[in-house]
């Protein structure tokens, strides 16, 4: 009969129902492809990876301050010179050429040698390229020594000027001291000092932001007040107060961290404000429920288990927030209430181009303005690029 | 309801202000020597008799035996009265010195906070209409740009090229003839044709930052379903921008006041310095210098009370233009 195939089976025997051998796959209608996957895989840091990367001028940036930091490991090395050795028979020289012919010939990259007249008349110094004398600039030469870090010392450089020769790039400052190397060192202070006052202001941002936002109530509302009133100071004038407190008698390091310290004690509020609501709308979620029913302390639960959300758009905040810094300090510096000589930043550097006659007369002084506004640009586009590939909605 | 609202928001200020005169006093007391001690060291060195009964009378005279909390609330109490404290250096009443500086200081301010405006909205407009455009690109990195030279520098090629290209010396806020001279026309015609270069210098910064700002509000809102429906609806594009996407970043355009006041008198104070305009700037940066405190300190405090006076001024704003706000009556952030 036809009901073999129909009927149910005796009592208590199991249904036959066909059951396929092979494992479940619940994407079986609609197999994702490779590249499908790798998406779907791929972490989170991965994903920003992916982002960050399609964000070229972000990419470039990042490059771009990667080696200016990589460079200053290695300040003494790079430098032609000393950022000290005063060189008296040039002092303001202009910048020199560094020329590749000689009476068409190819000789490879040269100098000319300088000579120094005084107009008597302008009472200026004059330098002219002197063509009788030829003097190939030299590589992996030994040249001014230097304490490597100030621990080891050392004579080796990049680059040197011929035996008897200068090489002045960039020209001389009033000490006859050369500028590029003073640009190349102070580079190892001004970026820095970003650096550190950012790490002040973002652990003071997270420690206040953290606290306000998870426990509320009077601790909150005394946060609140309190970044208003930061928020509303002028930052310059007060950074200028602030600087103008530390004592004269201070070494240079002292003034340092002092003037990195200053910097970030006003610049927290932006990263605790994000912080506190980041915290308010996360707190109420489920696993931050499970982590107190565990027996988590709190701040463990605001440290461990919430802050690591959010740490990306945190460090994308952080990094929109170092060229303030940079600029702070180079302000600060330029009035002479920041850092002090023998320290050199670029804003110690730019102090000596504060004279409109200065400037006019020695333009070259004022270069220490292109590495801080190429700088300062490319945290931009970096912070920029950080931030749209930290943000899931894009 | 608004007028509620205007109180409250005022009455939140008295805390703030407190709080900041307090600040600042702190900060002025942080140095371990005082005017007296510096004052006695240099009459020492230029081989003067140290006159010590002298320096005790002064001491005296400005209640620097009593203890620092009282010496805040006599200062405190005296701002109120109109009376600011005594300048050591000058040797004449703060009031005096701050007078016409704290004007002309305001009048920078506020002229660059509406340049910044006029420049700033159109362009942000145009950005955002022609998103990723060669337009909205160059804008974006002129604003870039004008965030990243510091005031100061500015100022410093400001003055070069005007130097090298029309032999100008700029500098100043008026032909120096003019300062601390009663209010005339000719002073008047003297400031504004000194008044355009800060201005512009100061306002670099802030208009880089606001045309941004706009620029991603306005980009967000015309992505929204309203703005895709009115465009829809027939709405002429125009008309169908203004009335709505741009009335919602007007919102935060206005609220962005606040956030610019601080870096506007900030800047000014550094370009003030550079280009010695007749401002707080330089007198601030002097004072600073030789620890005289009650002026540093009531510069401090007046530009504290500017910004302050500046966000209270965008909030208010803010609640005529946001029904919302003013509804709800309660904080704004």
């Amino acid at each position: 009969m036809s009901a073999t195939t129909h009927s149910l089976p005796p009592p208590g025997a199991p249904l036959d129902h066909f059951v396929d051998d092979a494992p479940f796959d619940p994407y079986a209608t609609e197999p994702m492809t490779k590249a499908q996957e790798r998406i779907y895989l791929a972490s989170q840091l991965t994903l920003m990876w992916w982002k960050f990367k399609r964000h070229r001028l972000a990419v470039v940036s990042g490059l771009f301050l990667a080696v200016l930091y990589a460079s200053i490991l290695i300040s003494e090395f790079l430098a032609p010179y000393n950022y000290t050795e005063r060189h008296t028979d040039f002092i303001r020289s202009p910048p020199q050429a560094v020329h590749l012919f000689h009476d068409g010939n190819f000789i490879g990259p040269f100098t000319y040698g300088l000579t120094y007249t005084l107009d008597m008349e302008k009472l200026r110094r004059n330098y002219t390229e002197d063509t009788s004398r030829i003097y190939p600039v030299r590589f992996f030469c030994r040249g001014d020594s230097y304490r490597f870090w100030g621990l080891v010392e050392g004579n080796l450089h990049l680059v040197c000027p011929g035996e008897g020769g200068t090489l002045f790039v960039l020209g001389t400052d009033r000490l006859g001291r050369d500028m590029l190397s003073r640009l190349i060192y102070g580079a190892r202070i001004s970026l820095t000092i970003g650096l550190i006052g950012i790490s002040v202001s973002f652990g003071l941002g997270i420690i206040i932001g953290g606290l306000a936002g998870y426990y509320g109530g009077w601790f909150d509302l005394l946060t609140q007040r309190a970044i208003e009133v930061v928020q509303s100071l002028p930052h310059i004038p007060l950074w200028l107060a602030l600087s103008s407190v530390m004592p004269p008698t201070w070494s240079p390091l002292l003034v340092y961290f002092g003037i990195t310290i200053i910097l970030g004690l006003m610049d927290w509020t932006g990263l605790a404000r994000a912080v506190r609501s980041k915290l308010l709308s996360l707190r109420e979620d489920d696993y931050v429920v499970a982590a107190q029913l565990m027996g988590a302390k709190t701040p463990r639960i605001v440290f461990r288990h919430l802050v690591p959300g959010f740490m990306s758009h945190l460090i994308a905040m952080a990094t929109i927030a170092i060229p303030s810094m940079i600029l702070g300090e180079t302000a600060l510096s330029f009035l002479g209430l920041g850092l002090r000589p023998p320290i050199t930043s670029w804003g110690v550097m730019l102090n000596e181009a504060q004279n409109i006659n200065i400037v006019v007369l020695y333009p070259w002084l004022i270069l220490p303005v292109v590495p801080v506004i190429a700088v300062i640009l490319a945290f931009n586009f970096l912070g920029d690029g950080l931030r749209d590939a930290a943000d899931p909605y894009r | 309801m608004l007028l509620r609202y205007i109180l409250r928001r005022i009455l939140i200020m008295v805390p703030t202000l407190l709080v900041t005169s307090a600040l600042i006093f702190t900060v002025m007391e942080l140095p371990p020597s005082d005017y007296f001690e510096t004052l006695q060291a240099e009459m020492a060195a230029q081989g003067e008799h140290a006159d010590t009964s002298r320096i005790e009378f002064l001491k005296r005279e400005y209640g620097f035996d009593r203890p620092p909390v009282e010496r805040y609330f006599r200062w405190i109490g005296g701002f109120v009265r109109g009376d600011f404290g005594y300048s050591f250096e000058y040797e004449m009443p703060v009031r005096d010195l701050v007078g016409e500086r704290l004007g002309l200081t305001i009048l920078v301010s506020f002229s660059t906070i509406l340049l910044t405006w006029l420049v700033a909205f159109p362009i942000g407009i145009y950005s955002a209409t022609h998103p990723y455009s060669w337009g909205d690109y160059g804008l974006t990195f002129v604003g870039l740009l004008g965030i990243a030279v510091p005031h100061f520098l500015l100022a410093l090629i400001t003055m070069y090229f005007a130097n090298v290209w029309f032999g100008l010396s700029i500098g100043g806020l008026m032909d120096p003839i003019y300062f601390n001279e009663p209010m005339s026309w000719a002073k008047v015609q003297s400031i504004l044709a000194h008044l355009w270069i800060p201005v512009i210098i100061i306002g670099a910064g802030g208009t880089g930052t606001m045309v941004r700002a706009i620029r991603a509000n306005l980009l967000d809102e015309l992505q929204k379903q309203y703005y895709v429906t009115a465009k829809a609806k027939g709405l002429p594009p125009g008309k169908a921008l203004v009335k709505y996407p741009l009335r919602m970043s007007l919102n935060f355009f206005v609220s962005n006041i606040g956030d610019i006041l601080p870096t506007v008198v900030s800047g000014s104070e550094l370009t003030a310095v550079v280009l010695s305009l007749q401002t707080t700037g330089p007198l601030l940066l002097r004072a600073l210098q030789s620890q005289d405190m009650y002026l540093a300190g009531s510069f401090l405090l007046f530009l504290s009370c500017l910004t302050v006076i500046g966000v209270l001024i965008s909030d208010i704003a803010l609640a005529f233009l946001d029904p919302r706000i003013r509804l709800q009556g309660g904080s704004l952030k």
